[in-house]
């Protein structure tokens, strides 16, 4: 049984002369938290809209949870989930309406759409607002119920771009340990972010610059590396040169 | 004083923005609020550079009362919204330009105070704003904020969604400008830029939970903290949280960091406990409390 649920050798986009994303190789193993970090513009989206199948690559090889990107992009998106910070939920649906409507896109059945909403709303401790407009939730909450959507459909990863911005330092650590949940569930996480003290939290972290990934360990270990106090130091060490 | 705030409070129909709030910022100082969306920083800037009323007290900012004297007051500070508002196709040179202009003023006459950071983007000076990478918007933002050499700086969450090297650059911006005798008020929810304030004031929820130096607000964290460890962080998080002597348990990268609710508490007792949990390898060592940790005491 293969437990690599990410491998990737060789993955290039280029755009006209530009090599956006240039030739990475890296593998994440099944209930991984893979930090996926570099500067602005190191390439982190480009690669990343790559492995969830919305952008074909130039060259290299990619299966994501079992399927190719170049061949088979639409199996890969029934197979993922994807949460971004701009994206999230349809502030003009309630929570029950968004759970049942994410469930929906993702082709479960109504009665486990009933069952995991009830779940759901149980575990994130929504009772009281299930019939509330999410535009009326606080911003951790929201992106609390986020997350448990992008997973509702279990699947083998999930994609989180940039989760926690802007939220409160008590509810980023709840949202913490609901990745550690799913993690600890099966499913892999892979999460970009730009709070490095974030990177600590995953089990192992990858540093792009300039389109190529320059660094992968575990934190531990690229603090020893680099002779880093933390993954701050860290990241200014490898992004400078 | 610089600024001088009393007893602000501000309300939006059922929202409660600002409760009560009461600071004061010397001359030449770096003051952080530091605090997470919501909180209310974005409003306190606003009634602070007199583009709201407050509904209850005063601020007075460069000596001018902010809504006697509002005109006086917008010549007197530099703002940088947190959302990017310069001309998005203007140049970078035509919205310097245009700043200058409008505050009766010309990048020649200032140029001593932005030249650290106008060079870093003058190669691109005829590229228009809105075709600009993050971190340079952010610079010409800044540089348009000096431009009429403004008393005080009002910096809006200057480094949300900025790359940790590109913060580090802004930051070390900001220091050598303090030295030029400005006072600066900057946001952020990042806990770690706190360190690099002169005095900060911890917010949430329209509130004031504490205003101190870094240093002493650390120094006032009231238990002793430490860093737990152990082979599988989930079952060690929620044994943690289930074990019934805990105060406070939050992960922090590889640790956990735990405070407990007895004042006699041995660290032996907890290991055995989490022994019985069936973890391994675990660790217990006091460690230091940072800002983040004070932030989500005083929070709780």
């Amino acid at each position: 049984m293969n437990n690599k649920v990410i491998q990737v050798e060789g993955l290039t986009k280029m755009f006209g002369d530009f090599a956006a994303v240039n030739a990475i190789t890296f593998e994440v193993e099944k209930g991984e938290i893979f930090g996926f970090l570099g500067a602005n513009g190191a390439g982190k989206t480009t690669a990343m809209k790559m492995l969830i199948g919305i952008s074909i690559p130039t060259a290299g090889k990619a299966n994501v949870a079992g399927f190719d990107v170049f061949t088979q992009a639409e199996e890969i998106k029934k197979n993922i989930g994807y949460m971004s910070q701009k994206f999230a939920l349809y502030d003009d649906l309630t929570v029950k309406e968004n759970i049942a409507f994410f469930g929906g896109i993702y082709g479960l059945p109504r009665k486990r759409i009933k069952e995991k909403s009830k779940a759901l709303i149980e575990e994130l401790g929504l009772e009281k607002v299930a019939n509330k407009l999410v535009a009326a939730l606080p911003l951790g909450w929201k992106q609390k119920l986020s997350f448990s959507v992008s997973i509702i459909h279990d699947p083998k990863i999930v994609f989180l771009d940039e989760p926690t911005g802007g939220v409160d330092p008590i509810t980023r650590r709840q949202f913490w340990e609901l990745i550690y949940k799913a993690s600890h569930n099966g499913t892999t996480v892979f999460v970009t972010t730009h709070y490095m003290d974030e990177a600590e939290y995953c089990d192992r972290v990858s540093i792009m610059v300039d389109g190529k990934i320059e660094a992968l360990d575990t934190p531990k270990k690229l603090k020893e590396q680099f002779n880093a106090a933390n993954m701050n130091d860290v990241f200014l060490k490898l992004a400078r040169g | 004083m610089s600024i001088s705030v009393s007893n602000i409070s501000k309300s939006y129909k059922n929202v409660t923005a600002l409760q009560d709030i009461s600071f004061e910022v010397k001359k030449g100082e770096l003051f952080g609020l530091i605090g997470p969306d919501g909180a209310g920083k974005t409003t306190l800037f606003r009634i602070l550079t007199t583009l709201l009323f407050a509904d209850k007290g005063s601020a007075i900012v460069a000596n001018y009362d902010v809504v006697k004297d509002y005109k006086s007051i917008r010549n007197s500070v530099g703002y940088m919204p947190g959302k990017f508002s310069l001309y998005q196709d203007l140049t970078i040179e035509e919205n310097l330009n245009f700043f200058a202009t409008i505050f009766g003023t010309t990048i020649e006459e200032n140029y001593d105070l932005i030249k650290d950071i106008y060079i870093q983007i003058a190669p691109f000076k005829d590229r228009k704003a809105g075709k600009l990478s993050g971190g340079m918007k952010q610079k010409l933002a800044l540089c348009c904020a000096l431009i009429h050499k403004p008393e005080v700086l009002f910096l809006d969450e200057p480094t949300t969604g900025v790359d940790p090297v590109s913060r580090k650059e802004f930051w070390d911006m900001l220091k050598r400008l303090q030295k030029k005798d400005i006072t600066i008020l900057v946001s952020t929810p990042y806990m770690d830029e706190a360190e690099l304030c002169d005095r900060i004031a911890l917010i949430q929820d329209g509130k004031i939970l504490e205003i101190d130096t870094p240093e002493s607000i650390v120094k006032h964290y009231p238990k002793p903290i430490y860093n737990v460890s152990a082979n599988n962080m989930y079952q060690l998080i929620n044994s943690l949280n289930a074990y019934e002597f805990n105060h406070s348990v939050y992960p922090f990268g590889e640790f956990v960091h735990y405070t407990d609710s007895r004042t006699d508490f041995n660290p032996e007792d907890l290991k055995a406990y989490l022994k019985t949990k069936k973890l391994s390898n675990i660790a217990i060592e006091i460690t230091k409390a940072t800002i983040e940790d004070t932030f989500m005491e005083l929070a709780k």
